[in-house]
C-alpha cells in the first residue's frame, strides 16, 4: 500500500497571475483563441469532476459523457422554451446530478472493476436514448438553433451575451467558481475521507466511514460537474448532438486528467489546456485524431503515470509534499 | 405463436456471437483478473480479417476464419507480452486505461485501412439458403452459428476440465502464488489464456460478419453488450456468460420485432434488475 498525498504546483501569486491573464485574454486574442479558451475552461471543469472520482476516490468512470450530455440536452431544451441562460445552465446541472445519484446508487456498491464496466454501460445507455428518442432529442440530428440567451438576474437586469467575449466571461466566472469549490472540497474532511477510502477500502469502515455513501457523494458531484460543463456548451455551439454522450467523449476528461496528472489538484486543468491545444494542432493535419489519442494514452499509462503536472510537482517538490507517485494503491 | 418461436430462434443465433466474445472476456478476467476493453476490438479485427481473406482475396471460408484467428492471436500476444504484463503490479485502473487506449487505436486503424463504411462479406455457398422452421424460411447460416456456439461451449468445457492445460489454468486462477510455487509457469499461462480469449473474440467476429456487418464501431458496440452479459451472468463464469448471452440475444431479437426504438434499452433494464436483485450476477464466480 502506498500513501498518496496530492501535490500542489500552483502557488498563490501564480494562480493570481493566471486568473489575471484569463481576464485580459479576450482583449488581446482574436475570436478563435477566445473560443478555444472557452473549450479549455469547459474541459477543465469536466476533467476536474472526473478526477474527484478517479484521483481522489480511486473510481475510474468511463461514462462521464452521459452526464455531460444530460447537462447539455436539458440546458438546450430549457433555452429553446425559456431563453434564460442561468435557468438553462442550472437546470442542466441539476438534472445531471439527479441522473448521477440514480446511476451511482447502482454502480458504487461494486468493486472497482465492475464500477468501470457499469459506468461505460450506463453512459452508453444515455447515448442510446439520445440517439433513438427522436421526438425529444432530435435523434442523430440533435437539437439545433439553441439561443445564446441573455443572463437574466432575478428580473432586475438582463445582460446580453451574444458576443463571444461576453459569453467567455460568463464561462470564466462559472469555471473559476467551480475550481474554487472543488479546491475547498478536496481539502475538506470529506475530501480527505475520500482519499482514505481510496487507500484503504477495508480500513475506512473501522473508523466509522461509510464507503458507499462517500463514493455515491463523490459520484454525484462528479456527475454535477460533468453536467455543468455540458450545460455550458449548447449556448456556445448553438447545437447538441448524441456524440456528446458517446464513450469516445468520456475519453476526453480521462485523457486530459492523465495528461495533466492524477495526483495533482491542478492536473486536470493543465491537461485540459494541453488536450485542446494538441487536438487543435492535430486535426489540422489529419482526421484520425483518435489513433493519436489512443497512442498518447498508451504511452502515458506505460511510462508517465504522473502526467505533466506530476513531473513538475516532482521537480518543485518540497519535503512536505511528496512527488506524484507512479503507483496507486493496490 | 410461430412468430414468437421463430424470432426466439433468431435470438439464439444472435446470442452465439455474443457468447463467443463474452466467453473470452470472462476467461481472461477469471485467470488474469484483467478486464480487456479492447476485447470488442479483437472481435472487430476478426470480422475485418474474415471479410478481407474471404470477401476480397477469395480464400476458402474455413481457411479465412483460421487466418483471422491467427491474426487476433498475434495481436493478443503483443498486447499481453508487450504491454499488459508490465502493469499487473499496478491498480486495475491502469490496465483498463491501457486497453482503452488500444480501443482508440484499433478503431481508427480499421478506419484508415478499410475506410469508414461498413462491409458485409458474402455467406459461403455451402451455408447459404434456408430451411422451413415454424413455417418460415430459417437461414442455414444461423443454424450453423448455433451449432458452432454449442460446439465451442463443449470444447471449452473439455479444454478446462479434461486437459493438462485446463488443470494448470484452473490452478493458476484459484491461487496464483501456489501455482507458481509448484512449478507452473504463470506468465506463460497468462499469455496462453489471453491468446485463447483473443481468438474466441475473433471467432465471434469472423463468423458473425455475414449476418451482422463489419463496421468501425462494432468493437465498442460488442464490448458493451459483452459487459452487460457478464454483469448479468456473473464475471468469471462461463455458465454465466452462456446464459447471459442467450438472455441478451433473445431479448434483442424480440426487441427488434416489437419495440424497435428501445431494442438496446431492454438489455440495460435486465442488467439493472440483476444488479438490484443479485448484484454478483446469476452465476457468481467465487474466488
Amino acid at each position: 500500500m502506498t500513501y498518496l498525498r496530492h501535490a500542489h504546483i500552483m502557488s498563490g501569486p501564480l494562480t493570481a497571475a493566471l486568473v489575471a491573464a484569463l481576464i485580459v485574454l479576450p482583449l488581446l486574442a482574436g475570436n478563435y483563441l477566445t473560443y478555444l479558451t472557452i473549450q479549455i475552461l469547459i474541459l477543465s471543469l469536466f476533467a476536474l469532476g472526473f478526477n474527484l472520482l478517479f484521483g481522489y476516490t480511486g473510481l475510474l468512470s468511463f461514462g462521464q459523457a452521459g452526464f455531460y450530455a444530460v447537462g447539455a440536452y436539458i440546458c438546450a431544451k430549457i433555452l429553446l422554451v425559456q431563453p434564460s441562460l442561468l435557468l438553462g445552465v442550472l437546470g442542466g446541472t441539476v438534472a445531471a446530478a439527479v441522473v448521477a445519484v440514480l446511476l451511482g446508487a447502482l454502480s458504487v456498491r461494486h468493486t472497482r472493476i465492475y464500477f468501470s464496466m457499469l459506468t461505460l454501460a450506463f453512459g452508453m445507455m444515455i447515448y442510446s436514448v439520445a440517439w433513438k428518442w427522436r421526438d425529444v432529442t432530435g435523434g442523430d440530428d440533435g437539437l439545433v438553433g439553441i439561443p445564446r440567451a441573455p443572463l437574466k438576474i432575478l428580473g432586475i437586469a438582463s445582460i446580453s451575451l451574444s458576443t463571444i467575449e461576453h459569453y467567455y466571461y460568463f464561462v470564466l466566472v462559472v469555471v473559476l467558481l467551480g475550481v474554487f469549490f472543488m479546491y475547498r472540497l478536496v481539502n475538506s474532511p470529506f475530501g480527505l475521507s475520500l482519499q482514505a477510502i481510496r487507500d484503504g477500502e477495508t480500513r475506512a469502515p473501522f473508523v466509522g466511514m461509510s464507503v458507499t455513501t462517500h463514493r455515491l457523494l463523490a459520484f454525484t458531484i462528479a456527475g454535477l460537474y460533468a453536467g455543468l460543463a455540458g450545460a455550458l456548451l449548447p449556448p456556445l455551439e448553438n447545437t447538441v448532438t448524441p456524440v456528446m454522450a458517446h464513450w469516445t467523449t468520456s475519453a476526453d476528461p480521462i485523457l486530459a486528467t492523465l495528461l495533466g496528472g492524477i495526483y495533482v489538484f491542478s492536473g486536470p486543468i493543465v491537461g485540459g489546456a494541453l488536450f485542446i491545444i494538441i487536438k487543435d494542432l492535430i486535426v489540422r493535419v489529419t482526421v484520425h485524431w483518435s489513433i493519436v489519442l489512443g497512442t498518447v494514452v498508451i504511452i502515458l499509462v506505460m511510462g508517465f503515470r504522473g502526467g505533466v503536472a506530476g513531473i513538475v510537482a516532482g521537480m518543485v517538490a518540497r519535503p512536505r509534499a511528496a512527488p506524484a507517485p507512479a503507483v496507486a494503491s493496490k | 405463436m410461430d412468430t414468437i418461436g421463430y424470432q426466439g430462434l433468431i435470438g439464439v443465433s444472435l446470442a452465439m456471437s455474443l457468447w463467443l466474445i463474452s466467453a473470452g472476456l470472462t476467461i481472461i478476467f477469471g485467470v488474469l483478473g484483467v478486464i480487456n476493453f479492447a476485447h470488442g476490438s479483437l472481435f472487430m479485427v476478426g470480422a475485418y480479417m474474415a471479410y478481407t481473406f474471404y470477401g476480397l482475396l477469395g480464400f476458402p471460408f474455413g481457411l479465412s476464419v483460421l487466418l483471422s484467428l491467427a491474426v487476433a492471436a498475434v495481436l493478443g500476444l503483443i498486447m499481453e507480452r508487450g504491454f499488459l504484463r508490465h502493469l499487473y503490479h499496478l491498480d486495475h485502473a491502469y490496465q483498463l486505461l491501457l486497453t482503452f487506449g488500444f480501443v482508440l487505436v484499433l478503431d481508427d486503424a480499421v478506419k484508415i485501412i478499410w475506410g469508414g463504411v461498413f462491409k458485409i462479406p458474402p455467406i459461403p455457398r455451402f451455408l447459404d439458403g434456408a430451411w422451413p422452421v415454424f413455417g418460415r424460411p430459417f437461414p442455414v447460416y444461423n443454424t450453423f452459428l448455433i451449432a458452432i456456439g454449442i460446439l465451442v461451449g463443449i470444447g471449452l468445457w473439455a479444454l478446462f476440465e479434461k486437459t493438462w492445460w485446463g488443470r494448470v489454468v484452473r490452478a493458476t486462477a484459484s491461487d496464483r502464488e501456489m501455482a507458481n510455487a509448484i512449478g507452473v509457469n504463470v506468465p506463460w499461462v497468462f499469455s496462453t489464456v489471453f491468446v485463447v480469449g483473443a481468438m474466441l473474440a475473433a471467432l465471434g467476429g469472423a463468423l458473425g460478419t455475414p449476418i451482422r456487418v463489419a463496421a468501425p464501431g462494432i468493437g465498442a458496440a460488442m464490448i458493451i453488450q459483452a459487459f452487460i452479459i457478464t454483469v448479468i451472468g456473473g464475471l468469471g463464469s462461463l455458465k454465466g456468460a452462456f446464459t447471459g448471452s442467450l438472455i441478451v440475444g433473445i431479448l434483442s431479437a424480440y426487441g427488434t420485432l416489437f419495440f424497435p426504438i428501445f431494442e438496446l434499452f431492454f438489455s440495460f433494464v435486465i442488467m439493472t434488475v440483476v444488479l438490484l436483485v443479485r448484484p454478483q450476477g446469476l452465476f457468481a464466480h467465487v474466488n
